[in-house]
């Protein structure tokens, strides 16, 4: 794996680190399977690259973005919590509807952005070979998010969103809005997705109506890879476990693209990453099996 | 604990790769040449065919002097970034990313390795290059923009009298828009005059097409999702009043338009591949002037011609690949 590629792919781990954060949020805080980032992760990938070649600020354009994707995770809660939709349906609605959307937002399929100003321009060119500057600048956001979110699940009313996920019953007889939750919990989890789209763009180049392909799967892999190298109780250390589990992930498919030098081709490449993934998941719980045997 | 336990799994990992990086094989005489598509599907595999015919046209054997490797993103645009810095981590000779994602990752990620894209309809447009006849910087390569120029030959050879083309078309597709543009041109060129008509939606489609009779002795609709799909009620308008309609795409002559001229995929990768023998000669990418993909198929329909007033030329019958219609 040569300095490029190792760098990219923890660049891209970053990047996606958001998405695993905002699927830890859906998924495991709120107990709330939810698909729609792969709608709003491409529908922050296009409303950012949208103002981007309108001429807007790449920092605003990126808080659009993460505004929009909220937008998204509140359609799924509403039709969820209002209209008592199921909520794995809530939220296919929402993200095959975002398909559309997102077209319209861009004007078509395809928005490039090699040459527009990014959030990424200011960084170039202050001495760091570019395939470092990138995750560089990406690990000082996606550590902003870390902190921030950690310091608002500790919160009182972080703690309140985390009882409503962990038993609603419960915790509306202890005088929580589980509703409110569920809808902040959900802007907030799309949010993050919609920011990680946008920051992808602007790494990129470009926006692309399919990039949301396969988000959700890349999110859960990450969290619970994550869980399973890093099982922790602290809750800062349960968000860096999907940091660390996104870039993992990333690092499991950069050696299943080399894997041709033993024999595999290229349309093996997810079978590979599946086998490595599924290896990272095993390991532990068989040396936790042989620790017991013993 | 699990801190150093992480670290050691990525040392792995990194080590694990590392005796497999490619450039550890390159030899001095031989060549590397990297291709990537975005997914794996018979026309895309087809380019990439055709890519290495062109090489080993111009003397580059696989697997005696050329390595080719291929990476496929299976449809994943997030996988496709990351083989874009594989390979510009791995330092082959050339890089030959197929489809606009593809490419873009690869414009993203390398600034010095030659790139020759191929089946890129708007290399412009998706800001891989300044123009198609200067390029700058590393890139060059084949768009698969629809062979306007030869449609616009076509329908001067089908209908000799034609002097102006109407266009029917959504406005509200970029697409479509860049085609117009096109058709411009082209029909400049030939001295030809372009009358436009607009549908924003697909029931707008045939008052549109009516407004044309009268104007235009000859309709082109171009790959338009919004005119294509009522497509019908243009060519019944087609025969109620004579006036033959052409289209973009040869799918549609099926459907009842006179003819088109299409591509052939493998043609579009031999294209891209006399670029990237080129390059691999030494020939600087930025100075190259990128290609339009030359259609190779030609679809006609007698009977939809019959029916909309014209004659299709024997010659033309006769070179055809496909005879719809019968």
């Amino acid at each position: 794996m040569s300095e490029i590629a190792f760098f990219g792919a923890i660049e891209i781990g970053l990047v996606y680190a958001l998405v695993a954060l905002g699927v830890y949020l859906s998924f495991r805080v709120l107990d709330f399977p939810d698909l729609t980032v792969d709608g709003s992760f491409p529908l922050g990938a296009a409303v950012a690259a949208a103002l981007l070649v309108a001429g807007a600020n790449p920092w605003l354009a990126s808080f659009a973005a993460a505004l929009a994707g909220a937008a998204a995770g509140l359609v799924t809660a509403t039709l969820n919590v209002r209209f008592r939709i199921l909520h794995l349906l809530a939220s296919i609605l929402t993200m095959i509807a975002l398909f559309s959307v997102n077209l319209r937002v861009m004007g078509r399929p395809n928005v490039a952005l090699l040459t527009q100003e990014t959030v990424l321009t200011p960084f170039y060119g202050l001495g760091l070979p570019d395939h470092l500057v990138r995750p560089l600048v990406v690990l000082v956001i996606v550590v902003a998010v870390v902190l921030l979110l950690a310091r608002f699940l500790a919160s009182e009313f972080g703690l309140a969103m985390r009882a409503t996920g962990a038993n609603a019953r419960m915790a509306r007889a202890q005088g929580v809005d589980t509703d409110a939750h569920i809808y902040a919990g959900m802007a907030l989890s799309n949010g993050l997705c919609g920011l990680a789209g946008a920051l992808f763009a602007q790494t990129n180049g470009f926006a692309d109506v399919t990039t949301g392909l396969g988000t959700i799967v890349v999110g859960l892999a990450a969290v619970i890879v994550g869980e399973t190298v890093l099982p922790a109780r602290m809750l800062v250390l349960a968000l860096i476990g999907c940091v660390v589990g996104s870039i993992l992930y990333r690092l499991a498919v950069q050696v299943a693209l080399s894997a041709d030098a033993i024999g595999l081709q290229a349309s093996d490449l997810n079978l590979v990453t599946a086998v490595l993934v599924a290896v990272a998941l095993i390991l532990p719980r068989l040396k936790a099996a042989a620790g017991g045997a013993r | 604990m699990p801190i150093t336990r992480l670290m050691c799994a990525a040392l792995a990992v990194a080590a694990f790769a590392a005796p497999m990086a490619p450039a550890a094989y390159a030899q001095s005489q031989s060549k590397t040449v990297a291709i990537t598509a975005i997914v794996e599907h018979p026309s895309l595999d087809a380019i990439r065919a055709g890519v290495i015919e062109s090489l080993k046209a111009a003397g580059w054997t696989p697997g005696q002097n050329l390595k080719v490797e291929f990476q496929s993103a299976q449809g994943n645009p997030a996988t496709a970034a990351q083989i874009a810095r594989q390979f510009a981590g791995s330092k082959p000779d050339l890089i030959v990313p197929i489809t606009t994602p593809s490419a873009q990752t690869v414009a993203a990620a390398t600034k010095d390795i030659p790139v020759v894209f191929a089946a890129v309809t708007d290399p412009v447009g998706a800001q891989l290059v300044k123009s198609m006849d200067k390029p700058g910087a590393n890139i060059t390569g084949v768009s698969d923009m629809a062979p306007v120029a030869e449609h616009v030959a076509l329908i001067r050879e089908i209908v000799p009298a034609v002097k102006r083309i109407g266009v029917l078309y959504n406005p509200g597709e970029a697409n479509s828009v860049a085609l117009v543009s096109k058709l411009k041109e082209e029909a400049g060129k030939a001295g030809l005059a372009v009358v436009e008509a607009t549908a924003t939606k697909s029931a707008d489609a045939q008052a549109a097409a009516r407004g044309l009779v009268g104007k235009v002795e000859a309709v082109y609709v171009p790959l338009d999702n919004t005119v294509v799909s009522a497509l019908e009620s243009v060519i019944a308008v087609g025969q109620q009043s004579k006036l033959p309609v052409f289209s973009a795409d040869t799918d549609s002559v099926g459907r009842g338009t006179v003819a088109s001229i299409g591509f052939d995929y493998t043609q579009v990768g031999r294209q891209a591949g006399d670029l990237a023998a080129r390059v691999l000669k030494g020939e600087k990418p930025g100075d190259m002037p990128a290609v339009l993909a030359k259609g190779t198929d030609l679809y006609v329909n007698p009977k939809a011609a019959a029916a909309q007033g014209v004659t299709l030329p024997d010659a033309v019958v006769k070179r055809a690949t496909k005879v719809v219609g019968q």
